[in-house]
């Protein structure tokens, strides 16, 4: 489908559609999303709960085998279609090109092997390695992800380490074969603050030491604005909101990424009285409203959004939203908290 | 620890200890040596990484689980050696709401039967028993308390949300109009939009019926919205307690302060502070001295032999357990990266 792909992108996502069977009916749980993610980039995919991030991001690996399922759309990496790619093609590029880390590292490894049994069990799948060769490599990895003592880590059991070490195992099983594409679900969500900022920080930095691009799927804002380069919205299976993360935050243009915003509790500057929640919740995918998925909780919702779905057009520099109050030209009020941008010191 | 004043404090806990065997005669001290006091109408909320001990406090402060040793008070009386059938009539004034809103409610049951059950087992304030036409009164009110349809007693947990659930869950807890409630990570399982209704619940109802809370959570950014004074724990015991906005703002703790940097603010462009090193210690074997030395920046010898003791820094209740508590000053540049 997508003819001219720019050259720097190294995944390309058109309209991807995933459909679970349910009570005789196709339900697409994930809603024709699309998006680029460049060379050694990291974009951000938020949303709540249900929204589709994990599903997307599955729909990607391939990995989805539920019966009856139907993935529609194309997936570009590297110039080729994985949408309908022999699973025998892709067990190539998954774990090599394209490596994924999970929310739980305990149920990701296997409780009966070694972790350095199951990362040099990856290097050797992929590559003609000697089993000292890639137990050196397996080595040298953990230490490079800050484990510390890794030749005794690596003789070690998963559910010897904590979670913390867990998952920087897991994140340098995922590096084993310098894939160009990461995924990572949720990859701090299991994990204390003062470990999330540790393993933020790894991942960050893994871009300039592994030249890697990061697909990070979180649903705290606060993550993806320490981290992010680019940052998607989805809501209720479709892309509410893109744009850099910079912008994203300062002026949302989606109502939706706007009053997600404004629900989390500040942790500095004054206290509000109550917070400004968004009414309701979202819909399931079976009873989404037509029009707008967001409409029924939105305060600026009127009878165009009722109707037909949004456009999906640009507000700024690679910055769009799906919603139709930029083109009847009432863009929203910019970050209703202002008063923690201008407390925060200049970097 | 005890608080002068005209009122008396509605909880008083006094050197509270949980300990737990393990095999090969290992102790795993989960509450170890905790004292603070509560007064009606205030907001305490419990803050502490996973394993420091704020969930069993939780729960030795109703009696769930029983504490080793020390003293909860509650409305002056010492709750800690009641039997059950003594106690019975004090558990109405007392209540939880959990983390889990599903495991929380039997899914056989309607939630109307749900909410019943409590009102059917405590007699009235005069000591009858309320009538069924009593009962579907007050299920009508909880339901507006807690804004949910009064169509929602004939349905089933199963049919609801979370958000809805943890309303349910709230409804159950003030049926018996409650002084006291602890809820322990009432939020952290739902959706930051959802997340914000329930916190805004709570708080108008904390307003609305003059109630108590001891609110335990992980989010701090949670904790101060809804708390007038924070305790923030490490590894079993209170490391620093006083004014919400006090202790996350001009922390005294080492530990506060690391703790409230490495929250990632949902603001872009801000300095990133250096995230502490290390993991928790086991609780099994706790370091000795100070417990958060083995991670603390600003350690010193003494860190490494004695154990610091919960002492006021000034006289707004701020109270810290660290030999060398950081300024105002420092601690405010510390926080900012």
């Amino acid at each position: 489908m997508p003819a001219n792909m720019p050259p720097s992108a190294l995944l390309d996502v058109r309209n991807l559609r995933v459909s679970f069977p349910a009570r005789g009916q196709m339900i697409p749980i994930v809603d024709g999303v699309s998006f680029t993610l460049n060379h050694q980039d990291i974009l951000g995919l938020v949303g709540e709960s249900g929204s589709g991030k994990s599903v997307t991001a599955l729909a990607l690996m391939g990995l989805i085998d539920a019966p009856g399922v139907q993935v529609t759309g194309s997936v570009c990496f590297r110039d080729q279609e994985l949408v309908g790619m022999p699973q025998k093609k892709l067990r190539h590029l998954r774990g090599k090109e394209i490596a994924m880390i999970f929310q739980d590292p305990m149920t990701a490894f296997t409780p009966v092997y070694t972790i350095g049994w199951q990362i040099d069990e990856q290097i050797r799948a992929h590559e003609r390695v000697s089993r000292q060769q890639a137990r050196a490599r397996t080595v040298k990895l953990l230490g490079d992800m800050g484990v510390p003592d890794p030749e005794r880590t690596a003789n070690r059991y998963p559910h010897q380490l904590s979670g913390g070490l867990r998952q920087r195992a897991m994140i340098a099983m995922a590096l084993s074969c310098n894939p160009s594409l990461l995924i990572a679900d949720e990859p701090t969500t299991a994990l204390d603050v003062t470990v999330q900022a540790q393993i933020l920080e790894l991942i960050r930095s893994l871009r300039d030491t592994h030249h890697s691009s990061i697909l990070l799927i979180t649903h705290d804002m606060g993550v993806v604005a320490e981290t992010c380069d680019n940052t998607m919205v989805l809501y209720s299976g479709r892309v509410a909101e893109y744009g850099p993360t910079s912008a994203l935050f300062a002026s949302p243009s989606h109502p939706y990424t706007a009053g997600l915003l404004a629900s989390i509790p500040p942790l500095d500057g004054p206290r509000p009285l109550r917070l400004p929640a968004i009414a309701g919740a979202p819909p399931l995918p079976q009873n989404r409203p037509a029009g707008c998925a967001f409409s029924p909780r939105c305060p600026y919702a009127h009878t165009a959004c009722t109707t037909a779905l949004p456009p999906y057009i640009a507000t700024g520099p690679d910055h769009f939203a799906a919603c139709v109050l930029p083109q009847e030209g009432t863009p929203l009020p910019t970050r209703i908290r202002n008063e923690l941008v201008q407390e925060s010191p200049q970097p | 620890m005890k608080t002068s004043g005209k009122s008396a404090p509605i909880l008083d806990v006094c050197d509270l200890y949980k300990t737990y065997r393990l095999p090969r005669r290992q102790e795993l001290k989960a509450v170890d040596g905790v004292s603070f006091s509560v007064m009606p109408g205030e907001v305490l909320g419990i803050v502490g990484e996973s394993g420091c001990g704020k969930s069993t406090l939780g729960r030795c402060l109703l009696k769930l689980t029983p504490a080793t040793s020390g003293q909860v008070l509650f409305e002056g009386r010492d709750i800690t050696h009641l039997p059950e059938r003594t106690l019975r009539p004090l558990r109405q004034r007392m209540q939880m709401v959990f983390q889990d809103s599903y495991a929380s409610l039997n899914p056989r049951r309607r939630i109307g039967d749900l909410l019943a059950e409590p009102l059917k087992v405590h007699p009235d304030a005069q000591g009858h028993k309320r009538s069924s036409a009593a009962i579907a009164t007050r299920l009508q009110e909880l339901m507006e308390l807690v804004s949910l349809p009064t169509t929602a007693l004939a349905r089933y947990p199963h049919e609801f949300s979370g958000g809805q659930r943890q309303r349910i869950n709230i409804a159950r807890a003030i049926a018996l109009s409650p002084q006291l409630i602890v809820a322990d990570e009432p939020v952290s399982a739902l959706d930051v939009s959802v997340q914000a209704q329930i916190i805004n619940l709570f708080a108008d109802l904390q307003k609305q019926l003059g109630l108590t809370y001891i609110f335990i959570a992980h989010d701090l950014a949670v904790v101060r919205q809804i708390s007038n004074r924070v305790a923030v724990m490490y590894l079993g015991r209170i490391v620093e307690i006083g004014d919400a906005d006090a202790v996350l703002h001009t922390p005294a703790h080492p530990y506060t302060a690391a703790l409230t940097a490495a929250i990632p603010r949902p603001v872009t462009g801000l300095a990133r502070p250096v995230p502490l090193q290390g993991d928790v210690p086991s609780p099994i074997n706790r370091p000795s001295g100070c417990r958060f030395h083995t991670r603390c920046p600003y350690m010193q010898t003494r860190c490494q032999e004695e154990d610091p003791i919960l002492h006021p820094i000034d006289d707004s209740g701020h109270e810290v357990a660290c030999h060398f508590p950081l300024s105002p000053v420092a601690s405010a540049t510390h926080c900012n990266g």
